[in-house]
């Protein structure tokens, strides 16, 4: 157990004892205890960028299930240590703002910071485990830890809805993903993902390739919210709006980007790879865009926001992808797509968690979130506004943020495009660019319109609830340092080329050495004519959104995926209920029905398929004439009880069916079982006398009805049995071991009678416990009818 | 109007008498011929049944106050001990043994364990047999 491995679950170990300290402690904010925690890890992990930036890794290894080759294995490299800053850093933020944000009186706190930390935890599992089975378990972890976060003010509907279809949606495609991994392990033999790396090649051989390909990007595509999986996002901002800035922005959402930039070395020399993501990504990120600029809620607006910024972080790893494929030095610019990916990813984190906690303010001090209702808050609250320009601004795209650059490097990729000619991207490539460049003017749309709505414009005291005020300094402090990364790395993007953007580059795209170089300035080339272009034609929409608004009024409501998914989920409810409804009808009759069918078929066709069927009559003794009567007697005592009209007629043919089998055993000379036949036929004719004496008199007493699949369904259980039983005399393959019994009865158990010998000597134990079962019978028979309740207070139960 | 039966209660007092000495020598012979604990249990229980079709139930049950559930469960008990017993003795569990003795009046006899075990089974059969056609006919 090194440290490293002590870090990734130091949240687990915190969570178990924040309860505890909450008990303990009712007047300090819980909050404060947890707050150390990510900062510790956060300087933590600082301390391994001189190690990922030398281009090395660090693994530690600790034995979990050696025998299914499961170990815990931790390793840094710079794409893991990219992630894991991101986790804790804006962990810490996110745990400082929630401190101001929930109210320590009103709220649940000790659940709250357990589930958060069980997040923190999973998601620092998943991003440096090397072992793929570690990395679903902790993949899991989020999933379930995100739905109890969705869910924590588990009294509003809206709550447990988004819950349970982000966890519905995810966990698909966690199992989905599972699938995959087992694919992996069939083709590789490890669940390493470095082995599994060095097997590449391997992998794109197999026929397995394709399948496992998918079952990943489904699991992948699920978490990132991409196109069509986005629907679950939108609904998950009934969470808090800290989880919402911590899960659904910067970090959670981004376990699809890390799984599918993690994966890329092993998938990415087929074309279907660099199509399948690029092509999601892009749809999404129009999709995602296209459909922000219509919400009303703020946070609708930021979850759409986030599907469509997540939709170009994949596209750009798609297209990124294609580095592996050509790794000449004149096409390093796919590389460069793939920065651009991860220096978008660290951006995003950036200002998408400070404008979630901008909202959350606005939302904490003014009591809403619609923007129809708000106005005008820019004179009560400049320090947010300020943020919130900062924010929306890098959002849109515009210098001199970051959002800026990692835009015009988006441009340069999706305009490159053109020039592959692999995947056919030369037909259809042009489409990428162009869709990006509408994707980027609606984001431009939406930006202005989270910030200029809000802020400016009318002020409406009457529609509010309180009267806002700015925010306490505390809630504060997190957008503040937030936004001013998002100033610093947009004014010297650099700081992070060579320690962390390098070494995470060095991990998707091995064996490539690709030198980031973020420019602020490209000279006049086309993106920046792009970029111009977004911002006027960005500009022109967004002032005259009210007339074009209608727009979307034109997509039918019924097409939505929210409907699919609902109406889906409904019919399937529905499907299911109706199939179980139709077999398990609760008629015993039909479920006799289902049994012998079965039976019949599945014995008649293994004797079809075996071709098992023998008719031998080598080993046949003489048919005595006795032996004629005493069959016919039965077979017309079997037969009659069939048609006889009352009750009584049929217990005494079944007597005399019982008696003549007895008259059988003397005949077949087995003394003992006559006896036993004959007491016990007896016994229970008498036995069913009494009981039908006391049956309920029916008006008239009935023939049996026929019914002809019982008739077909008899028939064919006697044919099969009788089948059966000729073939199993026929084929007799081994002697009996009667002869043993007959030599050894008296010399060994002093007796004569060779089946009582048997019953209580050589087979005593099955003796032992018939005897058990009669007696069993007995207690069981008289406790029904002394010990049952009176039919009085069986009414009262009901 | 009670009817009359004389004719059948003494019928079935000599019966009975007949029927479980009947039942003792099928239980005894049973280990050289046909017979043995199921069947001995099975034919005294049908004499227990004729005293009670003849007297009723609190008659017999007056004159054998005998709870016959117990009775099913100290023959199950038996059987297991029997069983048990070999274990004493080093051997497998249910390993009967057997022996000639020279007795005062039977001369040179055959002592089984695997008799102690049939004891076992009769009394099981009869408690069952008894509870069974007790409990139903007391409940109608």
């Amino acid at each position: 157990m090194s440290l490293l491995h002590l870090a990734i679950i130091a949240p687990f170990l915190l969570a178990i004892f924040i309860p505890i300290l909450y008990k303990l402690f009712r007047k300090v904010h819980t909050g404060w205890f947890v707050l150390p925690l990510p900062i510790l890890l956060f300087s933590y992990f600082l301390s391994f960028i001189s190690i990922t930036s030398t281009h090395k890794t660090i693994t530690e290894s600790v034995p979990w299930i050696p025998a299914l080759g499961v170990d815990f294995i931790a390793k840094v490299d710079g794409l893991g240590l990219l992630f894991a800053l991101l986790i804790t850093g804006i962990g810490s933020l996110v745990v400082l703002y929630s401190i101001y944000y929930l109210a320590k009186d009103k709220e649940k706190l000790n659940t709250f910071y357990v589930y958060l930390l069980l997040f923190m935890g999973a998601m620092l599992g998943v991003v440096l485990s090397d072992n793929l089975i570690v990395l679903y378990t902790f993949w899991e972890f989020t999933s379930f830890s995100s739905f109890l976060l969705i869910g924590y003010w588990y009294d509003r509907e809206k709550s447990r809805y988004g819950a349970q279809k982000s966890m519905l949606i995810t966990v698909l495609g966690g199992l989905s993903m599972l699938g995959g991994i087992i694919l992996l392990y069939i083709m590789t033999g490890t669940f390493n993902i470095s082995e599994i790396i060095d097997q590449a090649a391997v992998i794109s051989a197999s026929p397995l390739f394709i399948p496992a390909l998918i079952c990943i990007l489904l699991g992948a595509f699920t978490k990132s919210a991409q196109f069509p999986f986005h629907i679950w996002l939108p609904d998950a901002m009934e969470a808090p709006t800290p989880v919402s800035a911590y899960l659904h922005s910067a970090t959670m959402v981004k376990a699809g980007i890390y799984l599918v930039a993690r994966m890329t070395p092993v998938f990415a020399s087929e074309g279907l790879w660099v199509w399948l993501i690029a092509g999601f990504g892009i749809v999404t990120l129009f999709w995602g865009s296209f459909n922000a600029v219509k919400q009303t809620d703020l946070k609708a607006i930021l979850a759409f926001s986030t599907i469509s910024q997540l939709g170009m972080i994949m596209s750009l790893l798609g297209l990124g992808a294609a580095a592996l494929h050509f790794d000449d030095v004149k096409n390093s610019f796919y590389g460069a797509a793939t920065a651009a990916a991860v220096f978008h990813l660290f951006n995003h984190a950036t200002f998408k968690g400070s404008l979630f906690m901008v909202v959350g303010i606005v939302d904490h001090e003014t009591g809403t979130r619609d923007i129809r209702k708000l106005g005008g808050l820019m004179n009560f609250m400049p320090i947010t506004f300020t943020l919130a320009i900062i924010g929306t601004f890098s959002m849109a795209g515009l210098p001199p943020f970051n959002g800026f650059l990692s835009k015009e490097m988006f441009f340069t990729g999706m305009i490159r495009v053109l020039e592959l000619n692999i995947f056919n991207f030369e037909t259809w490539g042009m489409l990428f660019p162009v869709i990006a460049w509408v994707a980027s003017v609606f984001t431009f749309i939406y930006s202005m319109l989270l910030v200029f709505k809000t802020f400016t414009g009318k002020y409406q005291p009457e529609k509010l609830e309180k009267k806002p005020h700015e925010a306490p300094m505390g809630m504060l402090i997190s957008p503040i340092i937030l936004a001013s990364l998002v100033i610093i790395i947009g004014f010297f993007p650099n700081i992070l080329s060579n320690s962390i953007i390098s070494p995470a580059l060095e991990s998707i795209l091995p064996n490539n050495t690709i030198d980031v170089h973020i420019s602020f300035w490209h000279g006049f080339k086309p993106e920046l004519f792009m970029t111009i272009g977004v911002i006027a034609l960005g500009i022109l929409l967004f002032l005259t959104l009210p007339k074009w608004r209608r727009v979307y009024d034109f997509f039918p409501k019924k097409l939505t995926f929210n409907r699919l998914y609902d109406s889906g989920l409904e019919m399937i409810q529905h499907a299911s209920n109706k199939l179980t409804k139709t077999y398990m009808n609760g008629s015993i009759r039909s479920y006799l029905v289902y049994i012998f069918a079965f039976f019949i078929f599945i014995l008649a066709t293994t004797i079809a398929v075996k071709n098992a069927f023998t008719f031998d009559t080598s080993n046949i003794s003489a048919i005595g004439f006795y032996e004629v009567l005493l069959a016919l007697a039965v077979v017309i005592g079997s037969i009659s009880i069939l048609f006889v009209n009352s009750r009584m007629t049929a217990i005494i043919l079944l007597g005399a069916v019982g008696y003549t089998v007895s008259l059988f055993y003397v005949l077949f000379r087995a003394p003992d079982l006559a006896l036993t036949q004959l007491v016990i036929e007896t016994i229970s004719v008498a036995l069913f006398l009494l009981c039908f004496y006391h049956l309920p008199k029916k008006r008239n007493e009935e023939r049996n009805r026929f019914k002809l699949t019982n008739a077909i369904i008899s028939i064919g259980v006697g044919t099969i049995v009788t089948v059966i039983a000729l073939s199993a005399h026929s084929n007799k393959v081994f002697d009996s071991i009667a002869e043993y019994y007959v030599e050894n009865t008296y010399t060994e158990a002093a007796g004569k009678n060779m089946v009582n010998v048997i019953l209580v000597d050589f087979r005593g134990f099955d003796t032992l416990f018939e005897i058990t079962v009669l007696t069993i019978a007995a207690l069981g028979i008289f406790a029904m009818i002394k010990l049952r309740m009176g039919g009085k207070k069986k009414n009262e139960n009901k | 109007m009670k009817p009359n039966d004389v004719i059948l209660h003494s019928v079935t007092k000599v019966a009975v008498f007949i029927i479980l000495t009947f039942s003792i020598y099928l239980f005894f012979g049973g280990h050289h011929n046909p017979g043995g604990g199921f069947i001995g249990g099975l034919s005294v229980a049908s004499g227990l049944v004729l005293l009670y079709l003849t007297f009723d139930i609190e008659t017999v049950r007056r004159n054998i106050p005998v709870d016959f559930k117990k009775v099913a469960a100290f023959g199950v008990l038996i059987a297991i001990f029997t069983g048990a017993s070999s274990l004493l003795f080093d051997k497998p569990f249910l390993n009967q043994a057997y022996g000639y003795f020279n007795l005062p009046i039977f001369g040179k006899t055959e002592l089984a364990t695997a008799v102690i075990f049939d004891v076992g089974v009769a009394l099981a059969v009869i408690g069952t047999a008894v509870t069974i056609i007790l409990s139903i006919s007391e409940d109608g």
